[in-house]
Protein backbone atom coordinates (compact mmCIF):
# COMPACT_ATOMS: atom_id res chain seq x y z
CA UNK A 1 0.00 0.00 0.00
CA UNK A 2 1.62 3.21 -0.90
CA UNK A 3 1.40 5.99 1.58
CA UNK A 4 2.40 8.65 -1.02
CA UNK A 5 -0.66 10.26 -2.71
CA UNK A 6 -1.01 9.32 -6.38
CA UNK A 7 -0.61 12.94 -7.85
CA UNK A 8 -0.09 11.75 -11.40
CA UNK A 9 2.10 14.92 -11.89
CA UNK A 10 4.47 14.82 -14.50
CA UNK A 11 8.10 15.10 -14.15
CA UNK A 12 10.07 17.50 -16.57
CA UNK A 13 12.66 15.79 -18.83
CA UNK A 14 14.77 16.21 -21.81
CA UNK A 15 14.57 13.54 -23.88
CA UNK A 16 17.48 11.60 -24.95
CA UNK A 17 18.21 9.50 -28.44
CA UNK A 18 19.23 6.39 -26.20
CA UNK A 19 15.85 6.71 -24.98
CA UNK A 20 16.35 7.64 -21.35
CA UNK A 21 15.38 11.38 -19.71
CA UNK A 22 16.91 13.93 -18.07
CA UNK A 23 16.08 16.24 -15.04
CA UNK A 24 18.32 18.79 -15.96
CA UNK A 25 19.87 20.12 -19.14
CA UNK A 26 23.30 20.59 -18.37
CA UNK A 27 26.84 21.72 -20.55
CA UNK A 28 29.47 19.35 -19.26
CA UNK A 29 33.19 20.98 -19.80
CA UNK A 30 35.49 18.09 -18.91
CA UNK A 31 39.20 18.43 -18.55
CA UNK A 32 40.72 14.83 -19.66
CA UNK A 33 44.14 15.64 -16.98
CA UNK A 34 45.03 17.95 -14.20
CA UNK A 35 47.00 20.07 -16.25
CA UNK A 36 43.73 20.95 -17.87
CA UNK A 37 42.21 21.67 -15.17
CA UNK A 38 42.43 25.28 -14.91
CA UNK A 39 41.91 26.60 -18.32
CA UNK A 40 38.29 24.44 -18.06
CA UNK A 41 37.41 25.80 -14.45
CA UNK A 42 37.75 29.56 -16.55
CA UNK A 43 35.56 28.56 -19.32
CA UNK A 44 33.07 27.26 -16.75
CA UNK A 45 33.07 30.72 -14.56
CA UNK A 46 33.57 32.80 -16.96
CA UNK A 47 30.55 31.64 -18.88
CA UNK A 48 28.59 32.62 -16.43
CA UNK A 49 25.58 30.10 -16.48
CA UNK A 50 24.46 27.55 -13.13
CA UNK A 51 23.82 24.85 -16.46
CA UNK A 52 27.65 24.95 -16.95
CA UNK A 53 29.45 22.49 -15.01
CA UNK A 54 32.74 21.44 -14.46
CA UNK A 55 33.97 17.82 -14.72
CA UNK A 56 37.29 15.87 -15.39
CA UNK A 57 40.32 13.50 -14.65
CA UNK A 58 43.46 14.58 -12.86
CA UNK A 59 45.61 11.44 -13.73
CA UNK A 60 48.16 11.50 -16.86
CA UNK A 61 47.98 7.49 -17.29
CA UNK A 62 45.16 6.24 -18.93
CA UNK A 63 42.60 3.72 -16.99
CA UNK A 64 40.04 1.58 -17.94
CA UNK A 65 37.65 3.00 -14.93
CA UNK A 66 38.53 6.61 -15.54
CA UNK A 67 37.74 6.01 -19.10
CA UNK A 68 34.51 4.45 -18.72
CA UNK A 69 33.76 6.72 -15.54
CA UNK A 70 34.01 9.31 -18.18
CA UNK A 71 31.90 8.09 -21.00
CA UNK A 72 29.41 7.31 -18.76
CA UNK A 73 29.32 10.80 -17.22
CA UNK A 74 29.48 12.57 -20.86
CA UNK A 75 26.29 10.47 -22.10
CA UNK A 76 24.42 10.76 -18.64
CA UNK A 77 20.57 11.92 -19.02
CA UNK A 78 20.82 15.08 -17.87
CA UNK A 79 24.14 16.21 -20.04
CA UNK A 80 23.21 17.85 -22.85
CA UNK A 81 26.32 18.75 -24.41
CA UNK A 82 30.07 18.55 -23.34
CA UNK A 83 33.38 20.54 -24.23
CA UNK A 84 36.27 18.33 -23.87
CA UNK A 85 39.71 20.10 -22.71
CA UNK A 86 43.18 18.11 -23.21
CA UNK A 87 46.36 19.57 -22.43
CA UNK A 88 47.82 17.14 -25.29
CA UNK A 89 50.59 14.96 -24.56
CA UNK A 90 48.02 13.07 -21.58
CA UNK A 91 47.18 9.23 -21.73
CA UNK A 92 43.77 9.63 -21.46
CA UNK A 93 42.04 8.27 -24.97
CA UNK A 94 40.54 11.76 -25.64
CA UNK A 95 39.01 10.93 -29.05
CA UNK A 96 37.50 7.05 -27.94
CA UNK A 97 35.37 9.75 -25.60
CA UNK A 98 34.51 12.19 -28.16
CA UNK A 99 33.41 9.12 -30.57
CA UNK A 100 31.08 8.02 -27.72
CA UNK A 101 29.62 11.29 -27.15
CA UNK A 102 29.07 12.05 -30.51
CA UNK A 103 27.00 8.36 -31.03
CA UNK A 104 25.05 9.43 -28.41
CA UNK A 105 23.57 12.34 -30.74
CA UNK A 106 25.10 15.37 -28.36
CA UNK A 107 27.02 18.21 -29.75
CA UNK A 108 30.55 17.62 -28.44
CA UNK A 109 33.58 19.45 -29.28
CA UNK A 110 37.26 19.16 -28.27
CA UNK A 111 39.57 21.77 -27.34
CA UNK A 112 43.68 20.95 -26.85
CA UNK A 113 45.16 23.49 -25.19
CA UNK A 114 49.03 22.94 -27.02
CA UNK A 115 47.41 23.00 -30.28
CA UNK A 116 44.94 25.77 -29.45
CA UNK A 117 47.98 28.38 -28.61
CA UNK A 118 47.74 28.19 -24.99
CA UNK A 119 45.32 29.44 -21.50
CA UNK A 120 43.77 32.50 -22.93
CA UNK A 121 43.12 31.37 -26.73
CA UNK A 122 41.58 27.93 -25.71
CA UNK A 123 39.25 30.00 -22.89
CA UNK A 124 38.36 32.63 -25.85
CA UNK A 125 37.49 29.47 -28.09
CA UNK A 126 35.68 27.80 -25.56
CA UNK A 127 33.69 30.02 -24.40
CA UNK A 128 32.72 30.89 -27.93
CA UNK A 129 32.06 26.65 -27.88
CA UNK A 130 30.12 26.86 -24.87
CA UNK A 131 27.70 29.70 -25.81
CA UNK A 132 26.73 28.18 -29.05
CA UNK A 133 25.61 24.70 -26.94
CA UNK A 134 23.82 26.43 -25.13
CA UNK A 135 21.73 28.68 -27.59
CA UNK A 136 21.41 25.01 -29.39
CA UNK A 137 20.14 23.43 -25.64
CA UNK A 138 17.91 26.20 -25.10
CA UNK A 139 15.79 24.92 -28.30
CA UNK A 140 15.01 22.00 -26.89
CA UNK A 141 11.71 21.92 -25.36
CA UNK A 142 10.95 19.58 -22.08
CA UNK A 143 8.92 16.04 -22.14
CA UNK A 144 6.34 14.91 -19.63
CA UNK A 145 8.67 12.03 -17.51
CA UNK A 146 7.52 9.80 -15.13
CA UNK A 147 8.65 8.31 -12.03
CA UNK A 148 9.27 5.36 -13.21
CA UNK A 149 11.88 6.25 -15.89
CA UNK A 150 13.77 7.74 -12.39
CA UNK A 151 17.06 6.41 -11.12
CA UNK A 152 17.71 7.90 -7.57
CA UNK A 153 20.99 7.24 -5.58
CA UNK A 154 21.26 7.70 -1.66
CA UNK A 155 24.52 8.44 0.22
CA UNK A 156 25.34 9.04 3.51
CA UNK A 157 27.97 11.84 4.76
CA UNK A 158 29.57 12.62 8.11
CA UNK A 159 27.11 10.28 10.03
CA UNK A 160 26.48 10.18 13.36
CA UNK A 161 23.88 8.33 16.11
CA UNK A 162 20.95 9.80 14.53
CA UNK A 163 21.79 9.31 11.45
CA UNK A 164 20.41 5.61 11.34
CA UNK A 165 17.58 6.81 13.34
CA UNK A 166 15.77 9.34 11.50
CA UNK A 167 17.48 10.36 8.53
CA UNK A 168 18.35 6.86 6.85
CA UNK A 169 15.01 5.03 7.66
CA UNK A 170 13.04 8.14 6.44
CA UNK A 171 15.14 7.74 2.74
CA UNK A 172 14.82 4.34 3.40
CA UNK A 173 10.84 4.65 2.89
CA UNK A 174 10.99 7.09 0.46
CA UNK A 175 13.25 4.65 -1.66
CA UNK A 176 10.43 1.96 -1.04
CA UNK A 177 7.56 3.76 -2.72
CA UNK A 178 9.78 5.34 -5.54
CA UNK A 179 10.31 1.48 -6.39
CA UNK A 180 6.78 0.69 -6.01
CA UNK A 181 6.21 3.82 -8.19
CA UNK A 182 8.49 1.59 -10.77
CA UNK A 183 11.66 3.96 -10.39
CA UNK A 184 15.29 2.07 -9.85
CA UNK A 185 16.50 2.75 -6.69
CA UNK A 186 20.61 2.56 -6.06
CA UNK A 187 22.30 2.23 -2.08
CA UNK A 188 26.15 1.80 -1.80
CA UNK A 189 29.50 1.80 -0.44
CA UNK A 190 29.86 -2.24 0.53
CA UNK A 191 32.39 -0.96 3.10
CA UNK A 192 30.08 0.75 5.07
CA UNK A 193 27.56 -2.66 4.64
CA UNK A 194 30.14 -4.60 7.00
CA UNK A 195 28.16 -6.36 9.32
CA UNK A 196 24.79 -5.89 7.32
CA UNK A 197 25.82 -8.98 4.62
CA UNK A 198 23.71 -12.31 5.88
CA UNK A 199 21.03 -9.82 6.24
CA UNK A 200 21.36 -8.38 2.76
CA UNK A 201 21.90 -11.95 1.25
CA UNK A 202 18.63 -12.47 2.48
CA UNK A 203 17.08 -9.91 0.75
CA UNK A 204 17.83 -10.68 -2.65
CA UNK A 205 15.65 -12.03 -5.42
CA UNK A 206 17.72 -15.21 -6.44
CA UNK A 207 19.95 -17.36 -4.06
CA UNK A 208 23.18 -16.56 -6.06
CA UNK A 209 22.88 -13.11 -6.38
CA UNK A 210 22.41 -13.32 -2.23
CA UNK A 211 25.95 -15.46 -2.33
CA UNK A 212 27.25 -12.41 -4.88
CA UNK A 213 26.14 -9.75 -2.30
CA UNK A 214 28.11 -11.45 0.55
CA UNK A 215 31.34 -12.04 -1.27
CA UNK A 216 31.24 -8.30 -2.20
CA UNK A 217 30.88 -7.28 1.41
CA UNK A 218 34.17 -9.93 2.51
CA UNK A 219 35.94 -8.42 -0.30
CA UNK A 220 35.27 -4.67 1.15
CA UNK A 221 36.50 -5.93 4.74
CA UNK A 222 39.51 -7.74 3.12
CA UNK A 223 40.28 -4.48 1.06
CA UNK A 224 39.88 -2.39 4.06
CA UNK A 225 41.74 -4.14 6.47
CA UNK A 226 44.76 -4.26 4.30
CA UNK A 227 44.51 -0.41 3.76
CA UNK A 228 44.73 -0.27 7.53
CA UNK A 229 41.61 1.62 8.37
CA UNK A 230 37.80 0.92 7.81
CA UNK A 231 35.65 3.68 6.40
CA UNK A 232 34.95 5.41 9.78
CA UNK A 233 35.68 9.31 10.24
CA UNK A 234 36.23 10.52 13.95
CA UNK A 235 33.51 12.90 13.17
CA UNK A 236 31.43 9.62 13.51
CA UNK A 237 32.48 8.92 16.86
CA UNK A 238 32.05 12.15 18.26
CA UNK A 239 28.42 11.97 17.14
CA UNK A 240 27.98 8.74 19.25
CA UNK A 241 28.54 6.11 16.69
CA UNK A 242 31.36 3.52 17.99
CA UNK A 243 32.31 0.92 15.87
CA UNK A 244 32.09 0.18 11.79
CA UNK A 245 29.14 -1.90 12.02
CA UNK A 246 27.41 0.32 13.84
CA UNK A 247 27.42 2.87 11.10
CA UNK A 248 26.72 0.18 8.73
CA UNK A 249 23.36 -0.82 10.18
CA UNK A 250 22.13 2.80 10.57
CA UNK A 251 23.51 3.11 6.68
CA UNK A 252 21.90 0.07 5.49
CA UNK A 253 18.49 1.55 6.77
CA UNK A 254 18.64 3.87 3.58
CA UNK A 255 17.92 0.91 1.79
CA UNK A 256 14.62 0.60 2.78
CA UNK A 257 12.41 -2.86 2.51
CA UNK A 258 12.54 -3.90 -1.15
CA UNK A 259 14.03 -6.76 -2.59
CA UNK A 260 17.16 -6.16 -3.96
CA UNK A 261 17.48 -7.01 -7.47
CA UNK A 262 20.72 -6.46 -8.35
CA UNK A 263 24.06 -5.46 -7.92
CA UNK A 264 25.99 -3.71 -10.49
CA UNK A 265 29.66 -1.87 -10.39
CA UNK A 266 30.13 2.08 -11.35
CA UNK A 267 28.82 2.73 -14.80
CA UNK A 268 26.65 -0.22 -14.68
CA UNK A 269 23.14 1.50 -15.32
CA UNK A 270 19.97 -0.44 -13.85
CA UNK A 271 18.35 -2.35 -16.31
CA UNK A 272 15.18 -1.71 -15.04
CA UNK A 273 13.16 -0.50 -11.91
CA UNK A 274 13.85 -2.19 -8.14
CA UNK A 275 16.33 -2.05 -5.71
CA UNK A 276 20.26 -1.89 -6.51
CA UNK A 277 23.43 -2.14 -4.26
CA UNK A 278 26.39 -0.87 -5.62
CA UNK A 279 29.63 -1.98 -5.45
CA UNK A 280 32.54 0.45 -4.92
CA UNK A 281 35.12 -1.53 -3.97
CA UNK A 282 37.82 -1.74 -6.62
CA UNK A 283 38.60 -5.77 -7.69
CA UNK A 284 41.97 -7.58 -6.82
CA UNK A 285 44.55 -6.68 -4.36
CA UNK A 286 44.39 -2.80 -3.24
CA UNK A 287 46.36 -0.95 -6.04
CA UNK A 288 45.16 3.14 -5.95
CA UNK A 289 44.28 3.93 -2.67
CA UNK A 290 41.37 3.64 -0.46
CA UNK A 291 38.16 2.83 -2.73
CA UNK A 292 36.30 6.45 -2.06
CA UNK A 293 38.35 8.93 -0.26
CA UNK A 294 35.53 11.41 -0.10
CA UNK A 295 31.67 11.63 -0.47
CA UNK A 296 31.63 13.37 -3.93
CA UNK A 297 34.14 9.95 -4.92
CA UNK A 298 30.78 7.81 -4.25
CA UNK A 299 28.51 10.38 -5.64
CA UNK A 300 30.06 10.30 -8.73
CA UNK A 301 30.04 6.82 -9.46
CA UNK A 302 25.99 6.96 -8.13
CA UNK A 303 25.41 9.49 -11.16
CA UNK A 304 27.96 7.42 -13.87
CA UNK A 305 25.13 4.57 -12.62
CA UNK A 306 22.33 6.79 -14.84
CA UNK A 307 21.38 8.29 -10.94
CA UNK A 308 19.01 11.47 -12.10
CA UNK A 309 19.36 12.78 -8.34
CA UNK A 310 20.46 11.58 -5.07
CA UNK A 311 19.55 11.78 -1.61
CA UNK A 312 22.40 12.51 0.67
CA UNK A 313 21.38 12.47 4.69
CA UNK A 314 23.91 13.67 6.91
CA UNK A 315 24.02 14.06 11.10
CA UNK A 316 27.37 15.87 11.26
CA UNK A 317 26.16 18.12 8.73
CA UNK A 318 27.39 18.22 5.03
CA UNK A 319 27.43 21.20 2.12
CA UNK A 320 28.08 19.57 -0.84
CA UNK A 321 26.46 19.09 -4.03
CA UNK A 322 27.47 17.96 -7.47
CA UNK A 323 28.22 18.65 -10.86
CA UNK A 324 25.55 16.87 -13.82
CA UNK A 325 22.67 15.54 -10.75
CA UNK A 326 21.06 17.41 -8.00
CA UNK A 327 22.03 16.78 -4.54
CA UNK A 328 18.74 16.56 -2.11
CA UNK A 329 20.35 17.15 2.11
CA UNK A 330 18.59 14.91 4.68
CA UNK A 331 19.79 16.34 7.79
CA UNK A 332 19.17 13.45 10.24
CA UNK A 333 20.51 15.69 13.88
CA UNK A 334 18.02 18.12 14.25
CA UNK A 335 20.89 20.34 16.59
CA UNK A 336 22.80 20.56 13.19
CA UNK A 337 19.49 21.28 11.16
CA UNK A 338 18.96 24.27 13.31
CA UNK A 339 22.87 25.14 12.94
CA UNK A 340 22.64 24.79 9.10
CA UNK A 341 19.30 24.92 7.82
CA UNK A 342 20.31 26.89 4.88
CA UNK A 343 22.18 23.84 3.27
CA UNK A 344 19.66 21.45 4.40
CA UNK A 345 16.34 20.62 2.49
CA UNK A 346 14.95 18.30 5.38
CA UNK A 347 14.76 18.16 8.57
CA UNK A 348 14.36 13.86 9.67
CA UNK A 349 16.31 14.98 12.90
CA UNK A 350 12.74 16.34 14.01
CA UNK A 351 11.57 12.59 14.41
CA UNK A 352 13.38 12.47 17.69
CA UNK A 353 10.98 15.84 18.31
CA UNK A 354 8.10 13.15 17.78
CA UNK A 355 7.58 13.66 14.14
CA UNK A 356 6.69 10.17 12.32
CA UNK A 357 8.96 8.20 10.43
CA UNK A 358 6.35 8.29 7.13
CA UNK A 359 5.79 11.87 6.94
CA UNK A 360 9.57 12.53 6.49
CA UNK A 361 9.51 10.18 4.19
CA UNK A 362 6.72 11.79 2.27
CA UNK A 363 8.32 14.88 2.45
CA UNK A 364 11.45 13.19 0.94
CA UNK A 365 9.48 11.79 -1.86
CA UNK A 366 7.53 14.81 -3.07
CA UNK A 367 10.91 16.78 -3.14
CA UNK A 368 12.28 14.09 -5.60
CA UNK A 369 9.34 15.00 -7.61
CA UNK A 370 9.51 18.67 -7.33
CA UNK A 371 13.44 19.13 -7.91
CA UNK A 372 12.59 16.23 -11.02
CA UNK A 373 10.70 18.97 -12.29
CA UNK A 374 13.30 21.40 -11.83
CA UNK A 375 12.84 22.54 -8.59
CA UNK A 376 16.53 23.60 -7.69
CA UNK A 377 17.71 21.66 -4.55
CA UNK A 378 19.51 23.87 -1.61
CA UNK A 379 22.98 23.11 -2.29
CA UNK A 380 21.86 23.52 -6.38
CA UNK A 381 21.37 26.99 -5.58
CA UNK A 382 24.18 27.43 -3.40
CA UNK A 383 26.22 26.67 -6.44
CA UNK A 384 27.78 23.55 -5.18
CA UNK A 385 28.84 21.30 -8.13
CA UNK A 386 31.86 19.29 -6.20
CA UNK A 387 33.44 16.63 -8.49
CA UNK A 388 36.26 14.10 -8.30
CA UNK A 389 37.21 11.17 -10.19
CA UNK A 390 40.08 8.95 -9.30
CA UNK A 391 42.43 5.89 -10.02
CA UNK A 392 40.38 2.35 -10.17
CA UNK A 393 40.24 -1.34 -11.12
CA UNK A 394 36.83 -3.33 -11.56
CA UNK A 395 36.25 -6.96 -13.53
CA UNK A 396 33.04 -6.59 -14.69
CA UNK A 397 29.63 -8.07 -12.83
CA UNK A 398 29.05 -12.25 -13.41
CA UNK A 399 25.96 -13.38 -14.53
CA UNK A 400 24.79 -14.13 -11.45
CA UNK A 401 24.46 -10.14 -10.21
CA UNK A 402 21.44 -9.45 -12.71
CA UNK A 403 18.74 -12.31 -12.36
CA UNK A 404 16.46 -12.07 -15.14
CA UNK A 405 18.24 -9.88 -17.12
CA UNK B 1 6.59 18.05 19.34
CA UNK B 2 7.92 19.61 22.99
CA UNK B 3 11.41 18.09 23.31
CA UNK B 4 10.62 17.62 27.45
CA UNK B 5 7.75 16.01 26.92
CA UNK B 6 9.13 12.56 25.54
CA UNK B 7 11.21 10.50 26.54
CA UNK B 8 14.98 11.01 26.71
CA UNK B 9 16.24 7.61 25.76
CA UNK B 10 15.24 5.44 22.74
CA UNK B 11 14.92 1.52 22.79
CA UNK B 12 15.31 0.71 18.69
CA UNK B 13 14.61 -3.09 19.08
CA UNK B 14 13.38 -5.20 22.36
CA UNK B 15 16.30 -7.50 21.51
CA UNK B 16 18.72 -4.39 22.24
CA UNK B 17 21.02 -4.27 25.58
CA UNK B 18 21.84 -0.58 24.77
CA UNK B 19 19.26 2.68 24.61
CA UNK B 20 19.99 5.84 22.54
CA UNK B 21 20.44 9.54 24.13
CA UNK B 22 17.10 11.54 22.03
CA UNK B 23 18.66 14.69 22.91
CA UNK B 24 21.73 16.11 25.17
CA UNK B 25 21.55 14.34 28.61
CA UNK B 26 23.12 15.93 31.95
CA UNK B 27 24.74 14.05 34.64
CA UNK B 28 22.49 13.54 37.39
CA UNK B 29 19.25 14.17 35.37
CA UNK B 30 16.55 11.98 36.41
CA UNK B 31 15.41 9.11 33.17
CA UNK B 32 13.48 5.78 33.18
CA UNK B 33 14.92 2.57 32.17
CA UNK B 34 12.69 -0.36 31.64
CA UNK B 35 9.99 1.58 33.84
CA UNK B 36 12.81 2.34 36.86
CA UNK B 37 13.68 5.42 38.03
CA UNK B 38 17.58 6.05 37.18
CA UNK B 39 19.93 9.35 37.74
CA UNK B 40 22.44 9.13 35.27
CA UNK B 41 25.77 8.68 35.95
CA UNK B 42 27.20 11.12 33.41
CA UNK B 43 25.99 13.56 30.91
CA UNK B 44 25.54 11.93 27.93
CA UNK B 45 24.84 13.76 23.97
CA UNK B 46 22.62 13.40 21.60
CA UNK B 47 22.73 10.22 19.33
CA UNK B 48 25.25 8.28 22.04
CA UNK B 49 24.74 5.02 23.77
CA UNK B 50 24.50 3.90 27.20
CA UNK B 51 24.16 0.40 28.97
CA UNK B 52 20.40 -0.21 29.46
CA UNK B 53 21.77 -2.84 31.91
CA UNK B 54 24.89 -4.20 33.63
CA UNK B 55 27.03 -5.43 30.86
CA UNK B 56 29.87 -7.77 30.96
CA UNK B 57 33.12 -8.10 29.60
CA UNK B 58 33.07 -9.76 25.74
CA UNK B 59 28.62 -8.49 25.90
CA UNK B 60 27.73 -8.73 21.99
CA UNK B 61 26.04 -5.20 22.30
CA UNK B 62 22.90 -5.27 19.96
CA UNK B 63 21.30 -2.27 18.46
CA UNK B 64 18.72 -2.60 16.04
CA UNK B 65 18.94 -5.82 16.85
CA UNK B 66 21.68 -6.35 15.33
CA UNK B 67 25.31 -7.13 16.63
CA UNK B 68 27.67 -3.37 17.14
CA UNK B 69 30.75 -5.18 18.59
CA UNK B 70 31.56 -6.61 21.67
CA UNK B 71 32.38 -5.21 25.40
CA UNK B 72 35.75 -4.32 26.04
CA UNK B 73 35.27 -4.37 29.38
CA UNK B 74 32.76 -4.74 32.36
CA UNK B 75 29.95 -1.56 32.57
CA UNK B 76 27.01 -0.94 35.36
CA UNK B 77 23.54 0.42 33.96
CA UNK B 78 23.70 3.61 32.76
CA UNK B 79 26.98 4.00 32.06
CA UNK B 80 28.04 5.50 28.65
CA UNK B 81 29.03 3.02 25.65
CA UNK B 82 31.28 3.79 23.66
CA UNK B 83 35.47 4.11 21.92
CA UNK B 84 36.33 3.31 25.61
CA UNK B 85 34.33 0.50 26.15
CA UNK B 86 33.08 -1.08 23.44
CA UNK B 87 35.35 -2.36 20.35
CA UNK B 88 34.44 -3.94 16.67
CA UNK B 89 34.41 -7.43 16.19
CA UNK B 90 35.46 -6.38 12.23
CA UNK B 91 38.05 -3.34 12.17
CA UNK B 92 39.22 -0.86 14.82
CA UNK B 93 37.81 2.62 14.22
CA UNK B 94 40.08 5.99 14.08
CA UNK B 95 40.62 8.66 15.83
CA UNK B 96 42.23 11.96 14.69
CA UNK B 97 45.50 10.60 16.30
CA UNK B 98 46.59 8.35 13.59
CA UNK B 99 49.00 6.51 15.85
CA UNK B 100 46.26 5.20 17.76
CA UNK B 101 43.75 3.18 17.32
CA UNK B 102 40.66 2.86 19.70
CA UNK B 103 40.21 -1.09 19.79
CA UNK B 104 43.38 -1.40 21.62
CA UNK B 105 44.65 -4.58 19.83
Amino acid sequence: MNAVAKTNTSLKGFARRDGRKGIRNVVAVAYLVECAHHVSRLIVQKSGADDVHLIGFPGCYPNKYSLEMMQRLCTHPNVGAVLLVSLGCEGFNREQLRRTIAASGRPVDLLVIQQSGGTTRTLNAGLDIVRKMRAELAKQSAVPMGVDELIVGTVCGGSDGTSGITANPAVGRCFDWLIEAGAACIFEETGELIGCERIMASRAITPELGAEIEACVDKAANYYRIMGYGSFAPGNAEGGLTTLEEKSMGAYSKSGSSPISGLIKPGDVPPRGGLYLLDVVPDGEPRFGFPNISDNAEIVELIACGSHLILFTTGRGSVVGSAISPVIKVCANPDTYDRMADDMDVNAGRILRGAELDEVGREIYSLVESVASGELSKSEALGHQEFILTYKQFEPIGPACLPAA
Amino acid sequence: METGKLPPLLLLHPDDNILVARRDIAAGERVEIDGQSFSMPVAIELGHKLARRGLAADTRVLKYGAPIGSMKIAVARGEHVHLHNLRSDYLPSTSRDMDKKTDGH
